[in-house]
């Protein structure tokens, strides 16, 4: 029984090469073979020619940029739909999702992104982010992260932790806000105080969030 | 046709299987094949079968050891593959931000070997340190120190026989408890305050399927150098130029934020496939070996079997004979 299992786990489990492909081959019935798989885009070039002179009897090893589907080119007008890519470490939790708009927190303040925005880097505070799509809002909690837009209407989003703004407990945001002034108030280090203070303002962040 | 089957067997036997009992009785004319002191006692009549079926029991629990090896790793794939495969989102934005540079031309580069703590799960650690060793030759260079940090204990035996010079920084038993981002980011924390780089290499393991893997090196370039060369424009970085940085009062502390959160995003994931590649090559590993023993398993019960008949045959003719000489 054993022996086949291997072979069985080939079979119902192709395998993704993206996670975006991932979600679209977990659905798709269709068995994925290493020859049908998707078109590989040409890794650097100089990085296999220097590999090949310097160790010929090893093949040279995959980049990440062949895992990766090519981003589109900057298209000329703006388009109406702004793609979104919104990653934490353990889900993608958008993966490709066109939406209207995106509003992120970024340190310097809140950011809206619409279709066309300038391309951005923005480093994210704790906050919310909002979704938009359509009369669709859709809200998470992010503690911290990245935001990068791009100039072809592509917003991709790291974040460390994200969660529905709907799961959290009003009544222990107020007791972790309480005992983290009090932290602040007897902290005797640096560092302590550091920490406290961090405490302090993803709980206030989170407080403002629920009410606000 | 006992004999026949004793000698494919090898020469393992030979010493305790062989017709000494007739040779010992009989003069000796030729010198014998066998030292004196592997000689069957004289006057043994029957086969032993002792040693055969030792080593039975021995391979039947060889078997049950690498079945039950192969099911833990299966069971243990099964909930990290879940995990790897939610992470591979985790590095693309950097990529399409920051465009993937292995061929980067720097002083210092880091190579970081990620491998696992066990053996037994076929040629992934050293398929890690043979690429390593490529990359250290490709990036050596007259005014180049390239440096090793090597995670998990494989790695580090195999490299520190030939490579211990160029090792800065080994870190073992990651994997002992679940990988969490938590632990990840203090590994990375802690590769950047201990080691300069001008680039990170990470090489690790990309899970492609439980029978196959991809070796994969991803580079994670230090702020400095990303700065340099957005500022000569070359490639993917110079297009960096273009971008509205938000946050950090400096552009180059936001370039130090993003370069430390892509390496600890980067090894996250880099870990998360390795231990998934490893739990899949162990997999396949436990699973040819378990089939092995079965074959020889499979070979010596016939082999005992033969012996065992042959001995009843040699005994019952002996009786036929010793009751037909009486009755004559």
């Amino acid at each position: 029984m054993f022996r086949h299992a291997a072979k069985n786990l080939l079979r119902h489990r192709p395998v993704p090469t993206t996670s975006a492909a991932g979600a679209a081959a977990a659905r798709a019935p269709s068995r994925t073979f290493s020859a049908d798989a998707p078109a590989v885009q040409t890794a650097d070039a100089g990085f296999v020619e220097a590999w090949k002179k310097v160790v010929p009897n090893i093949d040279p090893p995959k980049t990440p940029l062949s895992f990766m589907e090519p981003r589109p080119a900057t298209p000329a007008s703006i388009p109406s739909k702004l793609t979104v890519n919104f990653v934490l470490p353990y889900a993608s939790e958008l993966s490709k999702k066109e939406v209207d708009m995106v509003i992120v927190p970024a340190t310097t303040g809140e950011l809206g992104v619409l279709p066309g925005h300038v391309a951005t880097i923005a480093e994210l505070k704790p906050g919310v982010m909002s979704v938009h799509d359509g009369n669709e809002v859709t809200k998470y909690f992010v503690s911290s992260g990245f935001a990068f837009v791009h100039a072809n209407s592509f917003a991709d989003i790291i974040a460390v932790e994200a969660i529905p703004l709907d799961r959290i407990d009003a009544s222990l945001v107020q007791k972790g806000l309480a005992e983290f002034t009090q932290k602040v108030n007897s902290a005797s280090t640096d560092l302590e105080k550091a920490e406290a203070q961090i405490g302090v303002d993803v709980h206030s962040a989170l407080n403002l969030a629920l009410t606000g | 046709m006992a004999m026949a089957a004793l000698r494919r067997e090898g020469r393992r036997f030979a010493p305790l299987l062989s017709p000494r009992p007739i040779a010992a009785a009989a003069p000796r004319s030729s010198p014998s094949f066998l030292s004196p002191e592997e000689d069957v006692p004289f006057g043994a009549r029957s086969i032993s079968t002792q040693v055969v079926r030792n080593r039975m029991k021995s391979v039947k629990n060889i078997q049950k050891i690498t079945k039950a090896m192969k099911m833990v790793a299966a069971s243990k794939l099964r909930a990290i593959q879940t995990r790897a495969e939610n992470s591979r989102g985790l590095w693309q934005p950097f990529i399409a931000l920051l465009g993937d540079t292995p061929s980067i031309d720097v002083k210092k580069n880091v190579i970081v070997t990620v491998s696992s703590d066990k053996g037994l799960c076929g040629g992934i650690n050293s398929t890690s340190v043979r690429l390593s060793k490529g990359l250290l030759k490709l990036n050596s260079g007259p005014d180049k120190e390239p440096k090793y940090v090597v995670v998990g204990e494989k790695a580090k035996v195999q490299l520190i026989r030939d490579s211990r010079k160029h090792i800065h920084l080994t870190i073992s038993e990651l994997t002992k408890i679940p990988l969490n981002y938590t632990q990840v980011s203090v590994l990375a924390d802690d590769i950047i305050k201990n080691v300069e780089f001008d680039a990170l290499k990470i090489v690790f393991n990309k899970f492609h399927s439980v029978v196959s893997f991809i070796p994969t090196v991803s580079t994670v370039l230090s702020p400095e150098v990303v700065e340099r060369e957005v500022e000569s424009g070359s490639g993917k970085l110079g297009e960096l130029d273009s971008y509205e940085i938000e946050g950090g009062s400096t552009r180059g502390e936001t370039l130090q934020n993003l370069a430390e959160f892509q390496f600890s995003c980067v090894m996250f994931n880099a870990v998360l496939e390795n231990a998934c590649s490893e739990m899949g090559a162990r997999m396949s590993a436990m699973d040819s070996s378990s089939r092995n023993a079965g074959e020889v398993l499979d070979r010596l019960t016939l082999t005992y079997n033969r012996t065992r008949q042959a001995a009843i045959t040699t005994e019952l003719t002996e009786i036929i004979s010793g009751a037909s000489a009486l009755e004559g």
